[in-house]
């Protein structure tokens, strides 16, 4: 393969590289799906255990991780319809906010995680295992859920970081601004999980 | 000389200009090699357990072996040969070429695709010789044993984990190739059967696989943090784990067949020089197995201990996924009334495959039927029924396509004469070892055992035997195919007289497969 017949076959096709980021997203879903599944079998095998365990989450640390994730969904999406107007600085000012509200979410999660582990909270712990089945599965679940979902901020945040330098360095504009705009579906996706996972954790209590 | 992709220069060289290219063809012989020399392995594999089983009691190796060569014949065989499959070999060559495209949309996430494939067949070859030693778990890596035993899973479940990834990304990118890339003038109904057989099966892998991923981490994270899913002790359920292996793996068994479904409605019209009957009903089927395929899954559980209304609805079901398969196996024979038919041994194999397929197909009844799947669950009946389909189907439409293609891909011819003995050898060695397998099913014959009473013996030396006949008929046949490459004669463009679009371009394709995108204005199979 050469290299004129490489940009012969790279033609720009959107509505394709859309249609295969819909696809993707899909994907990802079902990737969740399957830890949602346990978790309504789960929940629905010990209601009242389930019910307990939440107790010991912070309601407000969800409830602040949860408005910056929403605002760094905010802060994408005007960051591309910045683009699409043509006002390159303002985007890739809002991308980097975007950035910042990740990695504020990740800090976040820093601390509740280490808060529960230094509680002796965590898988095959000792001071859980004493605990009831259902807390045990809660907090299986909570561990596990919460934790692929900040792999996927991580991958969300590095994606943004190579679209900001690409915007820096006009590669990606105005005319040609659809990798931004999957990055930003992206983004969204991973904020939707999150949507799922605040109620379901925190506010069953 | 000609050019075509073989000696257009490229970016790189030597081995370079393969693993690095994001030609689809290149792409597609890729994964053919590769999945070549995994089917040789598992074949290899396959060939020793056999010589096992030869006589009672210890044979030649000790039941803990037996153990971990089932395993690793089963994992070759299905994630890294024929998952990936007709799919990613053949369909990644002959997609855009059927659809009159250049590439496929996302060439290289399909180059991408293939090097995760790689990466987890080398992770999981690894597996077998590092850590606790090769895993001995069966291909279903069933807990609560798959996260007790101290062999190498993690690492060998990783790896199918990297080529689960590839599997949903080739997914991805053929179903947007479908949607975005067809030729002017090709409507939905104007694509070639095959197509319509690989966009069913994209959407299977895009839609079943990420649930075995989620599956996988899931046992890694029990082996790695005890985290109790699936531990009673803590309160989880092993046999949920058995849903969600099988909410994939039931699909899966449609990601192996319908590309294999596809290549046979291909190759009948050219065959038997006829349109092929109906064209709608084999194009719905496809979906209509993909769909209902995924509400079936439960019949791999029937003695698991289900509800009886679970286990009666998923019965009813499996009875009812087995309608649109039988639509096609009608379609085809009927394409057949009439025509004038050419029994070249692309169409040896494909009447090979209509046999050998009905056969596993009505044995799959006997398991989908409440009553006697208590009787045959877990015994050699099920060996010989998914050998059967996946072997004596997808395998011998592989084969079929292949013999059918390699002009197209190679330019060449291969030896008429060798390919019939070949043909031949594979058809009698195959039912030789299989078809002695139904019956000692039938008799109590558990699988997965290294052992045996004695009475069951002289079934099992049959069984043994074919299989060396098999393996002769493989070995010519690969043999064959192989020599014809540098001796075979010039093929020239279109030497069956296929009607649909790979024909209209010389072979092997130019790099960019047509010398001008060519204009649709009939359907695939236009045959006066
Ligand atoms: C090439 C010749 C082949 C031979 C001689 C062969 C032989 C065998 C034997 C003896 C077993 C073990 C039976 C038991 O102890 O339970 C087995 C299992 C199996 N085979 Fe094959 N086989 C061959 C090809 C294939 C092919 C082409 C496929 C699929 C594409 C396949 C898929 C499997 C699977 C999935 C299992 C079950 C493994 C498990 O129990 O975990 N085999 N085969
Ligand atoms: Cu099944």
């Amino acid at each position: 393969m050469n290299d004129s017949t490489q940009t012969a076959v790279q033609h720009r096709d959107y509505a394709g590289a859309k249609l295969g980021m819909w696809l993707f997203l899909f994907t990802e879903i079902l990737l969740f799906g399957g830890l949602f599944l346990v978790y309504s079998v789960y929940r629905s095998m010990y209601p009242e255990d389930f019910h307990e365990a939440a107790a010991g989450l912070s309601v407000v640390l969800g409830t602040v991780n949860t408005v910056i994730l929403l605002t760094s969904s905010l802060t994408m999406a005007l960051a591309i319809s910045a683009l699409q107007r043509g006002n390159t600085r303002q985007s890739v000012l809002l991308q980097g906010a975007t950035i910042v509200l990740g990695l504020v979410f990740l800090v976040n999660k820093y601390f509740e995680w280490s808060g529960h582990i230094h509680e002796g909270i965590f898988p095959n712990a000792p001071e859980l295992l004493a605990r009831s089945h259902g807390q045990v599965q809660f907090y299986g679940l909570y561990y596990v859920m919460t934790g692929l979902h900040g792999l996927h901020v991580v991958a969300g945040l590095a994606l943004i970081g190579i679209m900001l330098s690409l915007t820096i360095r006009q590669r990606i504009t105005r005319e040609d601004n659809g990798k931004l705009e999957n990055a930003g579906l992206y983004w969204h996706l991973v904020d939707l999980i999150w949507i799922y996972l605040f109620p379901l954790f925190y506010l069953i209590t | 000389m000609e050019t075509n992709f073989y000696n257009t220069p490229g970016k790189h060289k030597g081995i370079l200009a393969w693993v690095l290219s994001t030609d689809h063809k290149r792409i597609g012989l890729l994964y053919l090699s590769c999945m070549t020399a995994f089917f040789l392995t598992g074949m290899t594999l396959g060939l020793l357990m056999r010589l096992e089983l030869i006589a009672p009691g210890r044979t030649l190796m000790a039941a803990s072996t037996y153990n971990a060569l089932f395993t690793l014949h089963g994992v070759i065989m299905i994630f890294l040969f024929i998952i990936p499959g007709i799919p990613a070999a053949l369909g990644n060559f002959m997609l855009p070429l059927q659809i009159g495209a250049q590439d496929v949309s996302f060439p290289r996430l399909n180059l991408m695709s293939w090097w995760f494939y790689i990466i987890g067949a080398a992770v999981a070859i690894t597996s077998l010789f590092t850590g606790g030693g090769a895993p001995d778990t069966g291909w279903t890596f069933y807990v609560p044993y798959s996260i007790r035993t101290g062999t190498n899973v993690s690492l060998a479940v990783f790896g199918v984990f990297l080529m689960g990834i590839s599997s949903t990304l080739t997914g991805l990118n053929f179903v947007t190739t479908i949607h975005r890339l067809r030729a002017p003038g090709m409507s939905w109904f104007r694509m070639p059967l095959f197509v319509w057989s690989i966009y069913a099966t994209g959407w299977v892998q895009l839609l079943a696989t990420p649930v075995i991923a989620i599956t996988l981490l899931m046992l890694m994270a029990e082996r790695f943090f005890g985290i109790g899913f699936f531990d009673p002790a803590k309160g989880g359920d092993p046999i949920l784990f058995e849903h969600l292996f099988w909410i994939y793996s039931h699909p899966a068994v449609y990601i192996m067949i319908l590309p294999a479904m596809g290549a046979v409605s291909e190759i009948i019209p050219v065959f038997a020089r006829r349109t092929i009957f109906g064209y709608k009903a084999i194009a719905f089927s496809s979906l209509g197995i993909a769909l209902f395929g995924y509400l079936v899954w439960g019949h791999h559980m029937f003695t698991s201990g289900m509800s009886d209304e679970a286990r009666m609805i998923f019965s009813l079901l499996t009875f009812l996924v087995a309608v649109p398969s039988g639509i096609k196996v009608f379609n085809w024979v009927a394409s057949l009334y009439k025509g004038s038919i050419r029994l070249d041994t692309p169409f040896l194999y494909i009447m090979a495959f209509i046999f050998l397929f009905s056969i596993g197909g009505l044995t799959g009844l006997v398991q989908g039927a409440l009553a006697t799947n208590v009787h045959v669950h877990g015994t050699y009946f099920i060996v010989a029924h998914f050998h059967y389909v996946m072997f004596g189907g997808t395998v011998f439409a592989f084969i079929a396509a292949l013999h059918y293609w390699f002009p197209k891909m190679s330019g060449r011819m291969y030896h008429e004469g060798r390919a019939r003995i070949a043909a031949l050898a594979l058809f009698i060695g195959f039912n030789t070892l299989y078809f002695p397998m139904f019956v000692l099913g039938w008799q109590g014959m558990p699988r997965r055992y290294y052992d045996y009473l004695p009475h069951y013996q002289p079934l099992h030396v049959v069984s043994t035997v074919g299989s060396w006949i098999l393996a002769t008929g493989i070995l010519l046949m690969l043999y064959n195919l192989f020599r014809s490459l540098r001796t075979g004669e010039k093929a020239g463009d279109n030497p069956w007289g296929g009607t649909t679009l790979e024909w209209k371009t010389s072979s092997p394709p130019p790099v960019e497969n047509f010398e001008k995108i060519p204009e649709v204005t009939t359907g695939p199979y236009h045959y006066q």
